[in-house]
């Protein structure tokens, strides 16, 4: 078992299936001779060549719509989006075509393209490099929607990602590339190597894109999160003081709604958690499915903790970051009265 | 005076009640642009974009170095596909006017352009078309059958009831599926022709769009990908002077070719006549070798007419003049490939009528096949159940949920007038845009 950072974890994953499968293709800004602005395909191109790993055009639409065409023609194309907050040039690639091919024409075509992008504030990337769009993805029917909150999951992700018949959106939460982050700017870095977590296999693994993973056993309220704030939420969950369950989603689209629920209706609390803006966020589909299987358990109102619904602001980071004091607030006030 | 700039609102040069004017189309005469090498550099060729190939000449002979010396056989096949593709298309207006489909699309008077490209290429070269490209699933050997199954949402429908009318594919056959949103498929095919490329493997792509989406991003994104990988594929722009209800200059026409946006790329860009079915095959010969050659991409721009309506949905006696058609200097590419094979003494006004009928008789039959599949009226009809499949390529458990709330819903309710009965009987005004 070695000891690798969510970076290296997906440089991993990728490594191993442009080896084992030669339809394995990886396309996009910056990915090849650089190896990625955030080194996650460093080496791959050296490894594989320049026919394999290609460099592209800045055209979002574009790379997507080169690995649909390459998807199509047998191919399996990992493409990166260099921050998710880049996606939407290529959002009707994604939506009216990648994600609905298969349907269109009842199975005769479709392209199973994995499209990698960092999200996610945090490193003072302002509104066009801190948002979290994953919301705006799992509304879309036929396109799978994760987010892996460890290196370990990361690579099992990525590799089952790349494995996968379905088109895969593949968010990276890029607060969490070189360690776990629980919230606080200001203590000192945490590396992963001290993480249970970032005690990654070398070779081939999966880890499932249809189970969200019980990450802390608890009885009191279940926390719904997933990317970097499962972190937070841990150590929110310390500084309340309250016995919670903490669930890592993980796979938003198709959701895995019989973890989710049956906590919830152990626990008879719930509180969401997302970086993402609140309206009409993924919260609100967490909290409508609860409600719908979890109504008769439930002992207070569910509560969401996410991030205020305006742009990311450069300035006010830490202030728009739903930090644990912040779910430590709401999760007091699903406890209050016990 | 301070000097103002001014807004240009791009006016079309006749509006209904008033002559048609195509006096801003530039015209070559048959014969008159040279063929280059075909690994000619694009810098070299600029030419093309400007000039127009032509090779049938007013008489209906054919001339000059881009006449690909075609077999009267083949020509007699052309014209047959091309005929046939004319009469589907008026039996299936017609039908959509019965209430028999929801919606149509012909390609009247830009039959020599599918007709042709399909003739020209490999069987094995994979076709993106756009939704006026019937002329391509005819010359690939999709049944007539199969087309009208999937206008009528049937149960023997290759989309099984979830595309529009004449969103047709053929995986079988290397034809892609039709998308409503236009122009995605230009930058598709490019990648589809890079992994070719990446593969090893002799086969090109080839896509097609309208002039006006070529003003979308996706046909810029397709042009620069291509340049830049030297991708083996054939991009087409299918100007047929109308987007719906805008004219060409709404997509940039007035001041230059469609052709000519390839140079700009590193491209080649070939304007040719797109009613002249032996230059359209001529050119698409020219650049199915560049690209088998390894020398990458070549733009086409087919200036051709749309001779009916847009869509079952547009009224173009609102936007153009009626004797638009009649007026078109290029004519019509049936008429001009028939003239062709009577003046080599290989057709007759006779044999053409005898090959009408047969081919009219045909489509009639194919209909009556077709409508025994269902209709939107009448049974056999598809399992609305269905619609939950191939949304994934295993259902997840959500969809198999909502699966069985539709049949229950289907349970407790008569047949006649359940939620998927009513959904079936009320079609909203379909209007699809034009490229």
């Amino acid at each position: 078992m070695a000891h690798m950072n969510m970076v290296q974890a997906l440089n991993s994953a990728m490594d191993i299936m442009l080896e084992r499968d030669p339809r394995v293709v990886i396309l996009g800004e910056d990915v090849g001779y650089f190896g990625g602005v955030f080194r996650c395909t460093d080496g791959l191109q050296r490894k594989y060549g320049e026919q394999r790993v290609l460099d592209t055009p800045i055209a979002e639409g574009g790379i997507v719509a080169a690995a649909i065409g390459m998807g199509v023609n047998g191919l399996k194309p990992v493409a990166e989006i260099q921050f998710a907050d880049y996606i939407y040039p290529a959002f009707d690639q994604i939506v009216s075509e990648l994600a609905r091919l298969r349907y269109r024409t009842a199975g005769e075509f479709s392209a199973p393209v994995t499209i990698r992008t960092p999200c996610g504030g945090g490193i003072r990337g302002g509104q066009t490099h801190s948002q979290s769009p994953e919301g705006v993805f799992t509304h879309v029917c036929g396109i799978r929607v994760v987010m892996p909150s460890n290196p370990y999951d990361a690579k099992g992700l990525l590799i089952s990602s790349i494995e996968d018949e379905d088109p895969v959106l593949f968010f990276e939460p890029k607060r969490l590339y070189n360690g776990p982050f629980d919230g606080d700017p200001h203590k000192p870095a945490v590396p992963w190597s001290t993480h249970p977590k970032g005690a990654v296999p070398e070779g081939y693994y999966k880890v499932s894109l249809t189970k969200a993973e019980v990450v802390r056993p608890g009885t009191d309220v279940t926390i719904l999160a997933y990317g970097t704030m499962v972190h937070v939420a841990d150590a929110a969950v310390r500084l309340a003081k309250v016995d919670a369950e903490i669930i890592d989603v993980r796979a938003l689209a198709p959701l895995d709604t019989d973890t989710l629920c049956s906590s919830v209706c152990k626990t008879g609390r719930c509180v969401i958690i997302h970086e993402a803006t609140r309206y009409s966020g993924f919260g609100a589909e967490l909290a409508a499915t609860v409600q719908e299987e979890c109504f008769w358990h439930l002992e207070a109102p569910i509560m969401r903790v996410t991030g205020w619904d305006t742009p990311y602001p450069h300035a006010f980071e830490w202030e728009y970051f739903p930090g644990p004091a912040r779910i430590a607030a709401a999760l007091a006030r699903v406890m209050e009265g016990t | 005076m301070a000097q103002r700039s001014r807004l240009h609102v791009p006016h079309p040069p006749a509006r209904p009640g008033e002559k048609p004017d195509f006096s801003y189309l530039a015209v070559s005469p048959a014969g008159a642009v040279a063929r280059p090498e075909v690994r000619a550099p694009a810098r070299e060729i600029e030419n093309l974009g400007r000039q127009m190939v032509r090779v049938l000449d007013d008489q209906g002979r054919a001339v000059g170095p881009w006449n690909p010396h075609l077999d009267p056989e083949d020509l007699q096949v052309a014209l047959r596909h091309m005929l046939l593709t004319r009469l589907f298309d008026d039996r299936m207006q017609r039908m959509q006017r019965q209430g028999r489909i929801s919606f149509y699309m012909k390609s009247t008077g830009e039959e020599a352009v599918s007709v042709a490209q399909a003739m020209a290429l490999q069987p094995g070269d994979m076709l993106f078309p756009s939704y006026r490209n019937q002329g391509l699933f005819i010359v690939r050997g999709l049944s007539l059958v199969d087309l009208m199954c999937q206008c009528l949402s049937n149960t023997r429908d290759r989309c099984r009831g979830r595309q529009m009318p004449i969103m047709y594919h053929w995986g079988a056959g290397n034809i892609f599926s039709i998308s409503g949103n236009l122009a995605t498929q230009f930058p598709q095919a490019v990648g589809w022709a890079m992994a070719a490329a990446i593969k090893g493997e002799d086969r090109l792509a080839a896509a097609w769009i309208g002039e006006g989406a070529s003003a979308e991003a996706d046909f810029h994104h397709g042009m620069t990908f291509a340049a830049v990988y030297q991708a083996p594929v054939i991009l087409n722009i299918v100007n047929n002077q109308w987007a719906i209800s805008t004219f060409q200059g709404f997509a940039g026409g007035e001041r230059r070719t469609f052709a000519e946006y390839g140079p700009g790329y590193g491209i080649p860009g070939v304007r040719v006549d797109g009613n002249d079915f032996l230059a359209v095959y001529g050119v698409t010969r020219w650049a199915a070798e560049r690209a088998r050659q390894s020398g990458g991409a070549t733009l086409i721009e087919h200036v051709t007419y749309r001779a009916g309506a847009h869509s079952t949905s547009d009224d173009p006696s609102r936007y153009r003049p009626k004797e638009e058609w009649a007026a078109w200097p290029l004519g019509d590419p049936i008429a001009r490939l028939k003239q062709h094979l009577i003046s080599l003494g290989e057709w007759s006004q006779e044999r053409h009528a005898a090959l009408e009928k047969q081919l009219e008789a045909h489509v009639v039959a194919c209909w009556k096949e077709a409508a025994g599949f269902g209709t939107l009226t009448e049974g056999p009809a598809l399992d609305p159940a269905t619609m939950f499949e191939d949304v994934f390529h295993e259902m997840p458990a959500h969809l198999a949920r909502q699966r069985e709330e539709l049949k229950r819903l289907a349970q407790t309710q008569p047949t006649k007038g359940s939620e998927a009965e009513r959904s079936l009987d009320t079609h909203a005004p379909a209007v699809a845009k034009e490229g």
